[in-house]
């Protein structure tokens, strides 16, 4: 062991706070990343909640437009990157592993960096609030009110930084779920037969690997425009904005297709499971799905239908996004067609999802009003849009959310949450949500612009301000008896079985919740819906697809814990913070940089620890 | 049990038979070829939009970038012979050829490092009887100049250094972001590759049985070969041969 | 708790009923910017495909949740159930939900292009001639318009924050912006357009109705985006000719003596560094007939509700107001940040400077 250079032995804490800190456990980082998520959403909500008070009536000043300009702009940046996706992730990270039949993700320590740089960018981006201001031109950022010139303090830096951070966070998640899924199924499960979450998630893990580089290189090129006087959008030079806005959105629409994948994949299992049938047309979905990720990057200019691109490549983003309305539609019959038929349980699972499926509908229907270039001249950089945007990333991906966390909270933490509370809190969310963002669809149509922090009292927009402010206040109150659900049922709960809605996947087939290892024996899977197949007794003995597991010749192998992701991360960390303050020599970034060195060295060198 | 890497080594049971990290250095080069394609995009959405200073025609010397573009085709063949040695076991040979990787790697960076500054420290030469309709952009500023110009001094041939920084023009901007990003991730590749060679000579580091760790870090170093083969074909060739600037 | 049976079904007519009148209350043509209420053909063309694609959406919206609502009750899990049949599809279902939405989205497909196409390009002006072409430049934070001299075509007239229009015929307007990305955004008109630096951006807008209409910028352009708006009035062509000769006209000249010091202090303070009381089109607005404006820094009326005649008495209260605290009305304005009269303490104005401001600028009409 001394023959290895960094052979620093591996650390071994059972339980307590250094546990979690070196942990590589893909259950352990999945809560790690739900409860990191689920504070920074809230700490969105509440940059909504003052946005809100501020507009509920013209010409007021409870906020100044500097502070809103920033609220709204790091209320957008955090439910999307800190918020929504890392949500996704704590989904990916608990239960891919346990729908596959495997032990864990292929690169564990991998898994625990991609967590801490994404608690590393959170912190980052929120600490702007306190360093001199945060970001304050929009969570798109669009050029030239980026410039130095326009925006001269740190905030745009802290924006340009911490989406990188978060940008190695998410890259890092995706190339090792697209290993894990490909590459560590149990044998039997061939790709057919996958869980549709773990299909969508593949597919978002495919997503991210291609579209995160393009707003990679968009913030270089604007960090380089800022930081070293380069052209890029530098219209003296003869640079053009539209070029930001291009990149961007190159990158922007695959991302919604980023966050709302996941959300269709824990509604295809919440509802099969609790309408006791298959999802039907499980083909026709996943190829949908498919569809949809790859024309999702044939439709970008539909988010810049405005900007005078010419009347033919406008028509040709119209009808490109008019077409993957098609494949999103099918998705919504054919849930609706498992839904038909079906012996349903109404649990609080499935009313998130049937409620999904109702305001999902209604934001992909004011989608194709936007895919209509003509009439979205009236209703681009309105209120319409915000009404759209909420409906399918509020009403789609995160009711979709809390609907799984309902769904897995008894196989996460071995307790059952308390079921009337949970439907309460549906009803609440599920009336507060409609009275905040659907008066917002009038507010457009009737000429009220976004990004607004006050408007004058003869617009007559006060009304269904005031309406919508009322709705936010109750959203508020739904979460509030979310987190009073989940916290007292985590801590004294029923105890919960290890299959408490007769499910279909295999991950309700261990312990809840499961041991370190998932399954006692990798099993061998004969069908779709793996789990349910073997409890109705369906399994046909057939010869499993793929390669056998090796674990007839040794014992169980379980990863083993690290300290060097957390390591690596901390110098990315002190690196951005050298990156958004740099003072000409990039000190502070170097020694963030030669500390990540380190790091990966001792990572990719450091020795097991001899079995006990 | 000395590993250079925890868990299972290479030998592990995988559903398609492909090794995890195999796969992930494939999947981390779709996601490298989406950054330099908009690297390489952006250039192309600028390529003779610049307002003033030098443009590709007026700095490149394609004769000196053929040679560095030929040093870092042959790594790559140093590299395939490197491989091939390590996995028939023959370490000297393997040494020697990982050595001439990294070498030449190292003389392709060389090769940038003294191209960027003569591309900084670029001069121009104008002849005052040259007909105004041939001059370029650059060439017409500094023959209009109002310090050093041909009607301000009167001389038959004036100079004036007009250097291609990244500050310049939309050309500059975008040409150094290209090849920086692309030289940086042939330090990263030298790096490696010496690191490896070093660690050689510790016993039991690299031998044939992980030849993995070798097959990783070539296909990354061919990735970034065949990235440069697009950069010399868009931005240089196409960049002065007629019909294509 | 919900059975299906005419209850229900009452239950469930009031509720599309409610539906149906909530979604009524949005509709407001007589608002402000109401796209409700389009007054010229580009907003006519823009509503009547906004219209196509709602209705289909409603009816496919009350489809959808009509049935999410029956399914909610007919299949209900009731004790003793066993498991249900287990489909697995229905290709033929499929295909038809498939085809279906493509056919309805070709039906809306094609007005809408035909739409692109017809705002992309401006119609002949009816009277003969080319239509009247106008530059609408966005600045940070006010619309500055440049009209062709009537007089002599190579000339500019520059104004701010107020737009006139002949009725009936359509204008054209060539976009800029001298800074950030804006968007000009008359909503009764028809769509916007956004105005980006270094793109030549244009657009067509047609009124056919005389009277005076609210536009606003559409693209987050910094802190007082909220504040970036314009008036258009819309007035017969014998009108609109004689407002513009009167803004060729040079500015008025004055005789009265608090004026005259306003003159001065114009001058003196450095307002002429910025704003331009000729042709100009300085860091500021140009001045030479602001006056004339039915509001001043396009937030203040300068004119009683419906009236298209300043009223002296706002317009001198409101002069007095942004003279005296301009970041009061307009945040992050450009003069309170950068101005020497709001920066340098040797400059700065005290009551009676400004009240001489205030008399001069009242005599550029």
């Amino acid at each position: 062991m001394s023959t290895v250079p960094f052979a620093i032995p591996r650390p071994t804490y059972p339980t307590g706070v250094w546990s979690w800190i070196t942990t590589i456990d893909h259950k352990k980082i999945g809560v790690l990343y739900g409860v990191t998520a689920f504070v920074l959403f809230i700490i969105g909500g509440l940059e909504a909640l003052l946005m809100r008070i501020q507009l509920t009536s013209s010409n007021q000043d409870i906020v100044s437009p500097e502070v809103f300009n920033q609220l709204f702009t790091m209320h957008g940046t955090t439910m999307i990157f800190l918020a929504v996706m890392p949500l996704s992730a704590a989904f990916f990270n608990f239960v891919i592993p346990l729908q596959i039949g495997a032990r864990d993700v292929a690169f564990p320590r991998l898994n625990a960096f991609s967590y801490w740089t994404f608690l590393g960018g959170a912190i980052l981006l929120n600490s702007s609030w306190f360093l001199g201001g945060a970001t304050n031109a929009g969570w798109f950022g669009y050029a030239p009110l980026t410039s130095i010139e326009q925006n001269p303090g740190h905030g745009i830096d802290f924006w340009i930084i911490s989406l990188q951070v978060l940008g190695v966070a998410s890259l890092a998640a995706a190339f090792n779920f697209v290993v894990t899924i490909i590459n560590m199924r149990a044998p039997g499960m061939s790709f057919m037969r996958l869980p549709l979450f773990t299909w969508m998630t593949f597919i978002t893990a495919i997503l991210l690997v291609l579209a995160f580089p393009v707003i990679t290189v968009a913030l270089i090129e604007l960090y380089m425009d800022r930081t070293f006087g380069m052209n890029f959008f530098n219209v003296a030079a003869g640079g053009d904005p539209v070029l930001w806005q291009h990149l961007f959105w190159v990158f922007g629409h695959p991302e919604v297709y980023i966050l709302i994948l996941p959300a269709m994949g824990i509604v295809s299992e919440i509802i099969p499971t609790f309408s006791k049938k298959p999802l039907f047309g499980y083909g026709t979905v996943v190829l949908a799905g498919a569809i949809i990720a790859f024309m999702g990057w044939m439709v970008w200019s539909h988010h810049m239908f405005t900007v005078g691109l010419g009347p033919i490549p406008t028509s040709v983003f119209v009808i490109t996004t008019m077409a993957i309305a098609v494949p999103t539609g099918i998705k919504v019959f054919n849930w609706m067609a498992t839904i038909w038929g079906g012996s349903v349980d109404f649990k609080a699972p499935m009313l998130f999802a049937v409620g999904f499926i109702a305001l999902f509908t209604i934001g992909g229907l004011s989608g194709v009003m936007h895919a209509a270039a003509s009439s979205d001249a009236q209703q681009q950089d309105t209120y319409f849009i915000v009404a759209h945007i909420h409906y399918v990333l509020f009403g789609g991906a995160i009711v979709a959310i809390i609907g799984g966390i309902y769904y897995w909270f008894p196989k996460i933490t071995g307790r059952m949450y308390n079921e009337m509370m949970a439907k309460v809190n549906f009803w609440v969310m599920f009336i507060g949500m409609n009275m905040a963002f659907f008066p917002m669809h009038f507010l457009g149509l009737d000429g009220m612009p976004r990004r607004i922090y006050t408007y004058d009292s003869n617009m007559g927009w006060d009304f269904w301000n005031g309406v919508s402010t009322v709705g936010v206040l109750v959203l508020g109150t739904s979460f509030l008896i979310f987190i009073i659900n989940i916290v007292t049922s985590w801590r004294s709960g029923e105890t919960a079985e290890a299959d408490p809605w007769d499910g279909r996947t295999l991950e309700w087939s261990i312990a809840s919740p499961p041991p370190e290892y998932n399954f006692e024996v990798i099993p061998t899977v004969y069908d779709r819906d793996a789990w349910w197949a073997e409890k109705r007794g369906k399994v046909q003995h057939g010869v499993p697809v793929g390669g056998g597991s090796d674990e007839e010749e040794h014992s169980i192998h379980m990863p083993q814990p690290s300290y060097w992701p957390l390591i690596v991360s901390i110098g990315l960390i002190i690196s951005a913070y050298g990156l958004v303050f740099h003072s000409g020599n990039f000190i502070v970034a170097s020694v963030g940089l030669l500390i990540g060195v380190i790091g990966v060295y001792a990572w990719a060198f450091e020795p097991v620890n001899e079995p006990e | 049990m000395a590993q250079a890497t925890a868990d299972h080594g290479e030998h592990e049971a995988t559903t398609t038979g492909l090794n995890h990290r195999k796969m992930l250095m494939w999947a981390f080069l779709g996601s490298d070829c989406m950054f330099f394609g908009s690297l390489i995009a952006t250039y192309l959405v600028y390529k003779n939009r610049s307002l003033e200073g030098p443009l590709p025609i007026d700095v490149f010397s394609i004769p000196t970038t053929s040679v560095s573009t030929f040093v870092l085709l042959m790594s790559s063949m140093s590299m395939v012979l490197a491989y091939s040695a390590l996995r028939r076991n023959r370490m000297k040979t393997f040494r020697v050829w990982l050595a001439s990787t990294a070498i030449m790697g190292m003389t392709f960076l060389a090769f940038q490092v003294f191209e960027f500054r003569v591309f900084a420290n670029h001069e121009v030469v104008v002849d005052c009887h040259a007909p105004i309709g041939e001059l370029s952009i650059v060439e017409l500023s500094v023959r209009n100049d109002k310090t050093v110009g041909c009607e301000a001094t009167g001389h038959d041939e004036v100079e004036k250094q007009v250097g291609l920084t990244p500050k310049t023009n939309l050309f500059g901007s975008t040409f150094f972001t290209l090849t920086g990003f692309h030289g940086a991730h042939v330090t990263i590749g030298v790096i490696w590759l010496l690191t490896m060679f070093f660690l050689s000579f510790k016993k039991g580091m690299v031998t044939p049985e992980r030849n993995l760790d070798l097959d990783l870090a070539a296909l990354y170093w061919h990735f970034v070969d065949i990235v440069w083969i697009i950069i010399f074909t868009v931005v240089y060739l196409f960049g002065v041969f007629p019909g294509f600037a | 708790m919900f059975i299906v049976n005419l209850r229900s079904r009452r239950i469930f007519s009031f509720a599309v009923i409610g539906a149906i009148f909530v979604l009524m209350l949005g509709c407001t043509p007589s608002h402000n910017q109401s796209t409700f209420d389009p007054l010229g053909p580009v907003a006519a063309n823009q509503l009547f495909i906004f219209n196509v694609i709602f209705w289909v959406a409603a009816v496919i919206f009350v489809a959808v949740e009509a049935a999410l609502i029956y399914m909610f009750v007919k299949f209900r899990r009731q004790p003793g159930d066993g498991d249900p049949i287990q489909v697995h599809g229905n290709p033929k279902m499929e295909i038809a939900w498939t085809i279906i939405p493509a056919l309805i989205l070709v039906i809306a497909a094609v007005p809408t292009i035909d739409g692109i196409f017809f705002a992309a390009n401006p119609p002949p002006n009816p009277a003969g001639g080319p239509a009247l072409e106008v530059d609408a430049i966005g600045r940070q934070w006010f619309f500055e318009f440049q009209y062709a001299d009537p007089n002599d075509a190579s000339k500019k007239i520059v104004i701010a924050n107020e737009l006139h229009m002949p009725v009936a015929e359509p204008v054209v307007f060539r976009l800029d912006s001298r800074d950030v990305i804006h968007s000009f955004w008359v909503p009764k008109l028809g769509g916007k357009v956004d105005m980006i630096p270094n793109n030549d951006n244009s657009l067509w807008l047609q009124a056919d109705e005389v009277g005076e209409f609210y536009g606003q910028c559409a693209e987050f352009c910094g802190v007082s985006h909220a504040n970036m708006r314009f008036k258009v009035i819309v007035e017969s062509r014998t009108d609109f000719d004689a407002w513009l000769q009167e803004q060729a006209a040079p500015a008025a000249e004055t005789v009265d003596p608090l004026a005259l010091a306003g003159k001065d202090q114009f001058r003196s303070a450095n307002c002429i560094f910025c704003h331009s009381t000729g042709r100009g089109s300085g860091i500021g607005p140009n001045l030479s007939h602001v006056a004339s404006r039915l509001n001043l820094v396009g937030l203040l009326p300068n004119a009683e509700e419906g009236s298209f005649v300043v009223n002296d008495a706002m317009l001198q209260e409101n002069l007095k107001r942004w003279l005296t605290d301009p970041d009061e009305i307009k945040p992050g304005n450009i003069m309170s940040r950068e101005a020497d009269a709001y920066n340098k303490p040797e400059f700065a104005l005290d009551e009676s400077d400004v009240d001489a401001l205030v008399a001069y600028l009242m005599t550029l009409k």
